[in-house]
């Protein structure tokens, strides 16, 4: 009987802990995420207050904060935090953040995901990389220094890129002691400041905070002692009440399709992350840009068919009707339709250290596509500092300006500013196969109707008509493998020329009016392909028509054949 | 630069913003993970020719095999899995493995680097570090290149270790298969870059943004199915004043040495003459979550591997490691 009841008594013990553990999973559940990026100077103190933030929220283990215990700059006894963030070895080496590094802590309310960038003029593209997937962006101030030309390229691109929130955080209070005058001052400039830089008309709200990242003054707490006359929250505070995943319930429906799911005869789905805006089954949709028309059958997913659906989430969506999708595609709610052309205003950061040039290929991924760039012509570029604009016929790396951009091929965009996904695409040098900038679309130029009959036929007719793009393609190869690609491309229906000499002006001259020109150079196998100014690439095969079949599809994956 | 005077607004020392109604019920952290990772799966299935799971029966496998029947359903996962076989996993592990691959249907890999198994290679008789350079690290680059795989997904999170904080999502291999971390393509919004020339190749972290804690909540939420040696049980350990080591290897045991009963468990799971065993009581997920909250140091403080060195995540990553 005793046994009995101690035994009940344990039962009861590990239901009670087991019951608590279930009210904090409970709680667990009804967190949601906020994402924000982190921009200063060097030596603002920006590693100093998200190792801060990370500790005084216990999102540190012992075991990192014994191993920087000791060292680092902070003086005897006071840890340096910023050893906790500074991951790399030529980070600790230099004392500098040199690459984004991604963070996590997390309260009661939410969980973060904190970029943290460097912040020298030179990683401008680092930061435009923390910023483009961020709700918040903390644009750290040293107080002594006031606003430098960093903070406002840093608040800038966070404008740019589209952040909603801009936290400033004006640090090292401790060292102006804690005047009011000071932060105020800040406060004025920087105001002035954002506004002249707004870029593209998207509301940003803005905070200031006087913070001491070191000493954890407004930092997870409100400090009143240092800063009496500051009423406002402590930056945790602010960051727990910021509002976080956009509300895009009221936008337009935007669904890139990333897959078509196609198990069986039975079913045939498409797969993708809504971008913007809900559905529910029944919705007519429009397929871009082939404009067909249908309406949403189910919305599938392993946990279940749901009614209705919406932003961020990754769904499987099947149509009532037959319709020709295929990846790359974008479903769009019918009547809220994106825009489709090929020619358009965006803003452009230059990510590579080769800067922009024109007669290169690049090719433009947005949302699950890749298409060929036809042309890119910078319209100013902007000094982020003093937001003057320049003309200018390149981007140079981290450098920023406003360019036309046509593509080889119709897309469905946005404006950035209305919505981020359909409105943002990255670069891709086709030949280094770097990613070589980032774009946030503007202005949405009428497609040009390429049935026009005014003035001479245009290279972007040809192609239309002639489902190629002109090229210069060289081959070194034994002659059967020369006839037999001209041969296959005739089949093709390509406008191919055959060019016996080298005569650069000439090949250029016909190339650019939409031809292909097949400069052959006998040679003994394997052959190798030059696709215009790209590498020589050898076809490493000795049979004639594997040689041609490959020489086919590097041309169409330089999107040189459609 | 227009602008107009209303697209600025500022508040400086108001009340706390954001306080205005929620229009829409929070879905919950976890759920926004997964989004994202299913997005990321589907964009390598769709983009490279060959990519591949590596498959580490662990808890973020684990995870990660879920999220691709997520991503994919209802059609099958649309890539085999890859196991590095070092030969020092745990019995259960290799069970456990064989059971689920057969469970999801998904063709499974395994790959051992023989000529070094055979060689005897061990933590002991090496450092850990070359073991784990001929184990692990050749073995992955072997297996891939065998295979001609041209994309591989990893389970790491950027929360495990410093140097991975900085890791891309899309980690950008040379034809040998090396990290260099100064050669990282920039990566923005949900874009990713998925071209390679021959012999380069693509590491995907789908789970980079979870946290040990996500993952943990996840596979309770799901009821994701999980190795055994994760639970607290009864189990023989050589008791090494704090530290508990497995006995699975007879090389590990010290002269005189006799294992004691410790009810124990494992918290990450690894090779097992580098994996030590934590005391622990917990023998169902929710007190694992429940311990987890109690922890003060990290997942890979029981791991001998991340203690050789300042760095030495970073260097092996940068020979070819995950
Ligand atoms: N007095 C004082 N020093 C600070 C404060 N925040 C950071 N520091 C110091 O400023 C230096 C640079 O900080 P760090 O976080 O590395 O700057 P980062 O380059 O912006 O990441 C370090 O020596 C910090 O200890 C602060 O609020 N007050
Ligand atoms: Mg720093």
């Amino acid at each position: 009987m005793a046994s009995l009841i101690t035994e009940q008594n344990q039962l009861q013990k590990d239901t009670a802990s087991v019951f608590s553990i279930e009210k904090f999973l409970e709680q667990e559940r009804g967190k949601d995420l906020l994402r924000f990026s982190t921009a200063g100077s060097v030596d603002d103190g920006k590693s100093t207050l998200i190792g801060r933030l990370l500790y005084d929220t216990r999102s540190v283990y012992d075991d990192h904060v014994k191993s920087i215990e000791g060292k680092g700059t902070a003086g005897a006894g006071v840890l340096d935090f910023a050893l906790l963030t500074d991951g790399l070895r030529a980070e600790r080496e230099q004392g500098i953040t040199i690459d984004v590094a991604y963070r996590y802590f997390s309260t009661e309310r939410r969980k973060f995901i904190i970029a943290d960038t460097p912040g020298h003029e030179q990683y401008t593209r680092n930061m435009a990389t923390g910023a483009s997937t961020a709700d918040a962006a903390i644009v750290l101030v040293d107080a002594r220094k006031g606003v430098l030309i960093q903070s406002r390229r840093h608040a800038y691109i966070a404008s740019l890129l589209g952040v909603r929130h801009v936290i400033v955080a004006v640090n090292k209070m401790d060292l102006v002691a804690y005047s009011e005058e000071v932060f105020q001052k800040i406060q004025q400039d920087f105001e002035a400041f954002l506004k002249a830089a707004n870029a593209d008309g998207r509301p940003v709200e803005l905070y200031f905070l006087p913070v001491s990242a070191l000493l954890g003054v407004n930092v997870a707490k409100r400090s009143p002692e240092a800063t009496p006359w500051y009423t406002g929250p402590s930056l945790l505070e602010l960051l727990e009440a910021l509002p976080s995943v956009e509300d895009t319930s009221g936008a337009a429906f935007r669904f890139p399709v990333q897959r078509v799911v196609r198990p069986d005869q039975h079913f045939r789905g498409f797969a993708g992350q809504i971008a913007s805006g809900s559905i529910h089954a029944g919705d007519a949709v429009t397929v871009l840009p082939s404009g067909r028309k249908s309406k949403v059958e189910r919305i599938v997913t392993y946990d279940g068919d749901l009614k209705e659906a919406h932003a961020p989430f990754s769904v499987t969506l099947t149509l009532e009707d037959e319709v020709d999708i295929s990846r790359g595609d974008l479903l769009v709610r019918s009547g809220d339709e994106a825009q489709l052309s090929r020619r358009f205003a965006a803003s452009l950061v230059w990510m590579d250290a080769q800067a922009l040039d024109p007669t290169r290929l690049y090719l433009l991924k947005h949302t699950s596509h890749t298409v060929p760039v036809r042309e890119l012509s910078v319209r100013h570029r902007v000094d982020v500092g003093t937001l003057e604009e320049f003309s200018a016929d390149t981007l140079q790396m981290n450098e920023i300006g406003v360019l036309e951009v046509e593509t080889r091929r119709p897309i469905a965009l946005d404006r950035y500013a209305e919505v981020r996904v359909t409105g943002a695409f990255v670069l891709i040098d086709a030949r280094t196969n770097a990613t070589v900038a980032a774009g946030m679309v503007r202005e949405i130029h009428k497609d040009e109707p390429h049935a026009s009959k005014q003035g001479p036929v245009t290279a972007a007719q040809r192609a239309e008509r002639w489902g190629h793009e002109g090229e210069v393609v060289e081959l070194n190869a034994p002659a059967e493998v020369a006839d037999a690609l001209e041969h296959a491309l005739f089949d093709l229906g390509a406008v191919t020329v055959r060019a016996l000499q080298r005569a650069p002006a000439m090949n250029a001259a016909l190339a650019s009016s939409g031809i292909l020109v097949l400069v052959h150079h006998e040679s003994e196998a394997p052959a190798h392909l030059k696709i215009g100014e790209g590498p020589a690439l050898e076809i490493a095969t000795d049979d004639i028509n594997a040689a041609v079949e490959e020489i086919l599809k590097q041309l169409r994956g330089h999107k040189i054949l459609q | 630069m227009l602008l107009t005077e209303s697209a600025v607004s500022t508040v400086s020392t108001a009340p706390i913003p954001g306080t205005s109604p929620v229009v829409r019920q929070n879905p919950g952290h976890l759920r926004l993970l997964e989004a994202e990772s299913i997005q990321i799966m589907r964009e390598v299935a769709s983009e490279f020719e060959r990519p591949v799971m590596l498959y580490s029966i662990g808890k973020d496998s684990s995870v990660m095999l879920r999220l691709a029947q997520k991503a994919f359903y209802p059609g099958p996962i649309p890539f085999p899995l890859l196991h590095i076989d070092t030969g020092f996993k745990f019995r259960e592990m290799l069970e456990f493995r064989d059971n689920m691959a057969k469970e999801v249907g998904a063709e499974l890999h395994v790959w051992r680097n023989e000529p070094a198994i055979a060689a005897g290679t061990n933590p002991i008789k090496l450092d850990t570090k070359r073991c784990c350079a001929l184990l692990k690290t050749q073995a992955l680059l072997d297996a891939l290149k065998h295979y001609n795989f041209d994309a591989a997904f990893g389970g790491a999170r950027r929360d495990e270790e410093k140097s991975r904080a900085k890791e891309r999502i899309y980690s950008f291999r040379d034809a040998a298969g090396q990290w260099d971390p100064k050669n990282q393509r920039p990566e923005l919004w949900n874009l990713y870059n998925a071209r390679v020339h021959p012999g380069e190749s693509i590491r995907v972290f789908p789970l980079s943004n979870w946290t040990e804690m996500d993952v943990w909540q996840y596979i309770h939420e799901e009821n994701i199915p999980i190795v055994d040696l994760y639970y607290a049980k009864e189990r023989p350990m050589y008791v090494r004043g704090d530290v508990l080591m497995p006995i699975e290897q007879e090389f590990v045991r010290l002269p005189g040495e006799e294992p004691q009963m410790v009810k124990s468990r494992l918290r990450s799971l690894g090779c097992s003459p580098c994996t030590g065993a934590i005391r622990s009581e917990a023998d169902t997920m929710p007190k694992i979550i429940a311990e987890l909250l109690s922890f003060r140091s990290s997942e890979r403080a029981n791991r001998v591997i991340d203690h050789d060195q300042e760095g030495s995540m970073e260097i092996k990553k940068r020979e070819g490691y995950f």
